[in-house]
């Protein structure tokens, strides 16, 4: 049996058919069946989420609107500042801070009646594509335990995947929500750039980062993301105008919609990956889209720019971490040696193999020929977006090369490990928004998912072809169970 | 003459009058409680981000205005290094593309010093370090204040257009000048509100080629900007004149010792690997609101000197033409023109201005013109005496304004009538016939002892200057 989705979880806690208390605590009693295996948590907020669940409650029973998410339980990847509950990045640097002050996503959670129930697992500051580089330890896929989940969002996809929560957010950097929910069979998405206010999402790169829903349905991922989207005046990225129409064109259908198939997003995955896509367009085509191969060289030198602009963002962002204000402290004879042991201790080592990539990328007399030539090739990258978006209404590729790695597979590679996010990392350099919904399974039975691209703010259009998606690969399961 | 000429080049930091901080709306103020003007955007805590000040921008436009500067769309960077008192480790700061460029700044002296930048940064916390002597290298431990971190600056960079410390105090002053008549600064060099860093270096009289320049850093009074050159011009030119070499460095002025002392040669000078602010966006004004801003300037120093003049009439003595830079440069010209307006002779207002007025400046630019202009006319009319006078301004300066007469007679200073004075002045001389004999001899500083009794008599009530006219009448 499937569980809930948070849609009809809202419903009935509004018309006072369940109560909030009984959805989270029932949400609490699964983390708690489940997580001592998956890992998928690094604090479970269970007084809090009690406390807020009783004020949903009291609404209800009040007759005031408790909201659009009322009584349905969230996780938040551990680089969302939360009020007063532990955000840590699963870094040790930030070992015990508070965080004063709510993310601007997780006050709007809060007001739309959701539940936050605890804190999700990820690669330390979001670096990584497996939930291995985890001061915590690492996070294991639901389907399998020695599979990653992957990341960095494994742990808020895994919590979802495994049913312990109906909705998730995590960020997505390079591909750190979409790529983890294909390898954990939910549905995953990136908003374009500006979209959801980045106030309170511990920065790795900046112009980069964009906070994205997690959930088990695209109708769910759509309302979650009605409920974060909108413009803040916290964040100066933050795009000032309406949010789009998201949810209301999911039954629209895709007859007459133009999807381009990029090749550069097919032809590095593996086979099994490869097919599931040709599927998926297949059946599109079948519902009345207008599909066409095309190619997009331009996006093969994406993972290289990627890894100049991402690290030497991230060499500035996480500079603050000196052992001055908050976090961990080693002491040392005097402050730069203070400094020094404070790093040194508190960063794991693919953080600090980035922090040196992005110093290096941005030191006087390599900035033109590394940072500068980076940027120029997104530029680039932008261009032939534009240009297949003249053609075409959404493209559509897969979403990870491969299906659920086993851990420890690609640690000692971390080139092997970036290899991971080829598909999801343009549309990052873009700043476009793109979307990972589950289409099958690969030859290993564990689950693939095919990525939908659109261009800036069409994210209504985006959900209209993902939702088309999901009800084809329905069909293509019911299908499989009768043996068709 | 001289065999090596001083060149000189002057980065000044101003702080601006902004009610909030450039980034977040923390309160920008002075003197505060520690670490109680702070919030997650200036502290850098994790996750939060920098919104821009507009009335920042605002202000920086009517600086660049004022200094013929090209005001230009611009872009932040991010200035990276590690600093316990730079809350992020990085100053966000302007750097290829900073809002204002090319201008120049006419001195009172008529000399020109070019301006190649005034951009637009935020300030650091400041650093106190405890135990012992309070000197770094003793310290046990420091304690940092955040209240500063984040407040709005413009670095004001100049060309290397200035040839002494003399020029060097004069472009300071006027500039500060600027930054009153403009709004964007209270010019208080004593809270840091302006900060100087003078780049030195001396060459042989006309040579075409500057020398190597050393950068002098914590000159936080024109004393110190004068001393400070001064200083390192005797150190550099005997250093050339013995070895032909000055080493390239950052030092500091030790106001104390008298001296600059090396911090950092140009060997170890910081990377500070400059990129672009991801977390903002470019900035380009609208013309409307570079015309707003324009608009916003007022008269200008010089315009404002020249203003006073007008009012003092012929040509003003030399005492005369300090109070009025004393009095522009400290923004209390407007006062001196309300004062006149009501009927006040400019030389006394100006008088008052440059001394009691300028010397508690907060008080007097909070001063209501009208109570001002009254007072001054009251002490005109010989209502009040001088020190009576300055009595009731002490008044109305700490209420912001108010009636001087009603402050007058609660005081119980009432002028006395001439009848009264030239009676008690008559008393005195009858007493002391023998006095009075050796003044009109020609003894005139027995006029301070017959001023005293006088005073004595009445109970300090008269005027001193009255009573020497007085005396001076009755000796004929």
């Amino acid at each position: 049996m499937s569980p809930e989705s948070a849609l009809a979880i809202a419903g009935a806690v509004r018309r006072g058919e369940r109560t909030a208390r009984s959805v989270t605590d029932a949400a609490l009693e699964a983390i708690a069946g489940r997580d001592p295996e998956l890992h998928a948590f690094l604090h479970v907020a269970a007084d809090e989420a009690r406390t807020a669940a009783d004020a949903v409650d009291r609404a209800v029973a009040a007759g005031r609107d408790p909201g659009p998410l009322a009584g349905v339980p969230i996780a938040l990847k551990d680089n969302l500042c939360t009020r007063g509950i532990p955000t840590t990045c699963a870094s040790r640097i930030l070992e015990g801070w508070r965080p004063p002050y709510d993310a601007t996503v997780v006050g709007r959670l809060r007001a739309a009646g959701a539940v936050v129930v605890g804190k999700t697992n990820l690669d330390e500051f979001a670096m990584g594509s497996s939930t291995e580089n985890s001061c915590a330890g690492p996070t294991r896929h639901p389907m399998d335990p020695t599979r990653v989940p992957g990341g960095s969002s494994g742990g808020s996809a895994a919590a979802v995947g495994a049913g312990l929560v109906p909705l998730a957010l995590g960020s997505d950097t390079g591909g750190s929500v979409r790529q983890p929910a294909a390898l954990c069979g939910t549905v995953g998405m990136k908003p374009t750039y500006g979209l959801v206010s980045r106030y309170g999402l511990v920065a790795f790169a900046s112009s980069l980062d964009q906070i994205g829903p997690f959930a088990r349905s695209v109708a769910d991922a759509a309302a979650l993301l009605e409920v974060i989207a909108g413009h803040d005046p916290l964040d100066s990225t933050s795009i000032d105008r309406p949010a789009p129409e998201i949810g209301r064109s999911l039954d629209a259908g895709v007859d007459g919609l133009r999807v381009g198939v990029v090749a550069e997003l097919l032809d590095d995955t593996a086979p099994d990956v490869a097919r599931r896509v040709r599927e998926a367009a297949e059946d599109l085509a079948r519902s009345g889209a207008q599909v066409e191969d095309l190619s997009m060289p331009e996006m093969r030198f994406g993972l290289s720019a990627y890894y100049l602009i991402a690290p030497a963002e991230a060499s500035s962002n996480l500079s603050r971490y000196d052992g001055v204000r908050y976090g961990l402290r080693v002491d040392g004879p005097d402050v730069a040696a203070m400094n020094t042991a404070t790093r040194t201790a508190g960063f794991g080592p693919e953080v600090k193999r980035r922090i040196m990539l992005g110093t290096y990328a941005l030191s006087a007399g390599y900035y033109d020929a590394y940072y500068g030539k980076a940027q120029r090739v997104r530029t680039l990258i932008i261009r032939a977006f534009d240009r297949a978006y003249e053609r075409v209404d959404v493209l559509l590729g897969a979403t990870a090369p491969t299906t659920a790695f086993p851990i420890g597979e690609r640690t000692a590679d971390p080139l092997a490990m970036y290899m991971s996010d080829v598909c999801t990392i343009p549309s990052n350099l873009s700043g476009h928004p793109a979307i990972s919904v589950p289409f099958g399974a690969g030859d290993d039975g564990l689950p693939v998912g095919v990525q939908v691209l659109a261009p800036a703010l069409c994210e209504g259009r985006m959900f209209q072809v993902a939702a088309e998606l999901e009800r084809a690969a329905a069909r293509r399961a019911a299908d499989g169970e009768r043996g068709t | 003459m001289s065999a090596w000429e001083t060149v000189i080049g002057l980065e000044v930091h101003c702080e601006l009058k902004t009610a909030t901080k450039l980034f977040c709306c923390c309160r920008n103020e002075f003197g505060a409680e520690p670490n109680t003007n702070v919030c997650p955007v200036c502290l850098g805590l994790p996750g939060s981000l920098p919104v821009l000040n507009e009335f920042a921008v605002e202000l920086a436009m009517r600086i660049g205005t004022a200094l013929n500067c090209e005001v230009r769309p611009s872009t932040f960077h991010r200035k990276n290094y590690f600093y316990p008192d730079m809350p992020k480790d990085y100053q966000i700061s302007q750097y290829d593309e900073p809002i204002n460029v090319g201008g120049w700044l006419e001195l009172p002296d008529s000399s020109r010093v070019r301006i190649v930048r005034a951009h637009i940064e935020e300030d650091t916390g400041k650093t106190s370090h405890q135990g012992d002597t309070g000197r770094i290298h003793a310290a046990d431990y420091a304690l940092v204040d955040y209240n500063r971190a984040g407040v709005p600056l413009v670095e004001i960079v100049s060309e290397p257009d200035i040839r002494s410390s003399a020029q060097a105090r004069r472009y300071v002053t006027e500039l500060q000048a600027v930054l009153v008549a403009t709004g964007a600064s209270d010019g208080k060099m004593e809270e840091g509100s302006l900060r100087v860093d003078a780049n030195v270096s001396v060459r042989r009289a006309g040579a075409d080629a500057y020398g190597t320049r050393c950068e002098i850093k914590n000159l936080n009074s024109l004393r110190s900007l004068g001393r400070a050159i001064d200083h390192e011009v005797d150190r550099q030119v005997p250093l050339l004149e013995a070895t032909g070499v000055v080493r390239q460095e950052t030092r500091h002025w030790d106001e104390d010792a008298g001296r600059t002392i090396p911090l950092r040669s140009k060997e170890e000078a910081f990377d500070y690997r400059y990129f672009p602010e991801p977390d903002l966006v470019p900035l380009a004004p609208d013309p409307a609101w570079q015309a707003r801003a324009a608009g916003a300037i007022g008269l200008l120093p010089a315009a404002r000197r020249e203003r006073l003049h007008g009012l003092l009439g012929g040509a003003p003595a030399a005492q005369q033409v300090d109070q009025v830079h004393v009095v522009v440069g400290q923004g209390l010209d407007d006062l001196v023109v309300a004062a006149a307006a009501q009927g006040a002779p400019a030389e006394l207002a100006l008088v008052r201005a440059a001394n009691e007025l300028a010397a508690d400046l907060d008080a007097a630019r909070a001063l209501d013109p009208a109570a001002f202009g009254a007072l001054v006319v009251m002490e005109t009319r010989g209502a009040l005496t001088a020190t009576q006078a300055k009595a009731v301004l002490r008044e109305l300066m700490s209420a912001g304004g108010g009636d001087p007469a009603a402050i007058a007679a609660e005081k119980g200073f009432e002028a006395l009538s001439e009848g009264t004075l030239a009676a008690a002045v008559r008393e005195a001389v009858d007493a002391n016939p023998d006095e009075w004999a050796r003044y009109c001899g020609g003894e005139d500083k027995l006029a301070g002892f017959f001023t005293g009794l006088v005073m004595r008599a009445t109970g300090g009530k008269a005027d001193g200057k009255a009573i020497a006219a007085e005396l001076r009448r009755l000796r004929g």
